[in-house]
């Protein structure tokens, strides 16, 4: 039983990790958002597993239904479909790996160095009806918040779309 | 057997990931990318310390959820910004190449 856990995770990880390196690396930008639809998934799959169902079929809804079709549609909008190389490898990539693997291993170095509590002996239970009451009782102040923050922003796209729309017409 | 550890240290890795894309990608879009990775990548941390995190036995601690629901609001936000803020630097320039945008240096 826990060995089939552990192989589930271990197939999740490889389904984060190996198309967020395609994301990072690839030469085309096509690629790097289509691997990016994988990588989210992958990290849905690793919600589930962790018992948190509401926020994996969230994580499947607003990321992979909506930003990625946000992202694809700028991709597609942006880019030149046949022009959609986008750069040799140079120094300054060499540099940024260079960046990445001293943060990692740095983090890996504090992750590993603290005593962290093992296994968890909580139940896996529905929770959907917790997360409710906690949004409209203990995190009542930034559900507001946020949701200010989403009728700005809806807004704000709309009027940095529509000066676009204006000065074309001019 | 799989513990807290372990999701840390993919957590810990898809933020280098995502690193690595900011500062290495040109192309807006792709810096957008990595910003979603590490996202992702704090979210899962949260997530992770919901799951294993010391509380009350028997009892789910799920303060680290509802961060992760405010963590996918937020870049639902942020990428429909700067989606619209790259279109119209696209429509104005006809490139969205990050160092060819600096027309506020002296």
């Amino acid at each position: 039983m826990q060995t089939t856990a552990d192989l589930i995770f271990w197939i999740f990880a490889a389904v984060t990790i190996l198309p967020a390196c395609v994301v990072v690396f690839s030469r085309n930008l096509l690629y790097s958002a289509f691997s990016l639809l994988f990588t989210l998934s992958g990290v849905a799959g690793l919600y589930a597993l962790m018992g948190a169902d509401f926020l994996a079929v969230t994580q499947v809804l607003v990321y992979v239904g909506g930003i990625l079709v946000l992202i694809l549609f700028g991709v597609m909008f942006t880019q030149k479909v046949y022009d959609l190389r986008v750069e040799a490898i140079s120094f300054k990539r060499i540099r940024a790996a260079a960046l990445g693997l001293v943060v990692f291993t740095s983090l890996v170095s504090v992750i590993r160095s603290v005593p962290w509590p093992q296994a968890s002996d909580r139940a896996v239970q529905p929770t959907s009806s917790e997360i409710g009451n906690l949004l409209l009782s203990r995190y009542l102040l930034p559900f507001e918040a946020i949701s200010v923050l989403l009728l700005v922003v809806l807004i704000g796209a709309v009027v940095v779309g529509k000066k676009e729309v204006e000065e074309e017409s001019h | 057997m799989v513990g807290l550890q372990h999701y840390l240290i993919l957590s810990a890795l898809l933020a280098s990931l995502g690193i690595i894309a900011m500062v290495s990608r040109r192309n807006a879009i792709s810096i957008l990318m990595g910003v979603e990775l590490i996202l992702n990548a704090a979210s899962l941390n949260f997530v992770a310390f919901s799951r294993f995190g010391a509380g009350a036995a028997g009892t789910p601690l799920l303060g680290g959820q509802v961060f992760g629901i405010f963590i996918i609001v937020l870049a639902a936000a942020e990428a429909a910004i700067a989606l619209a803020i790259i279109i119209a630097i696209y429509h104005a320039r006809s490139s969205i190449n990050a160092d060819e945008l600096r027309s506020l240096q002296r």
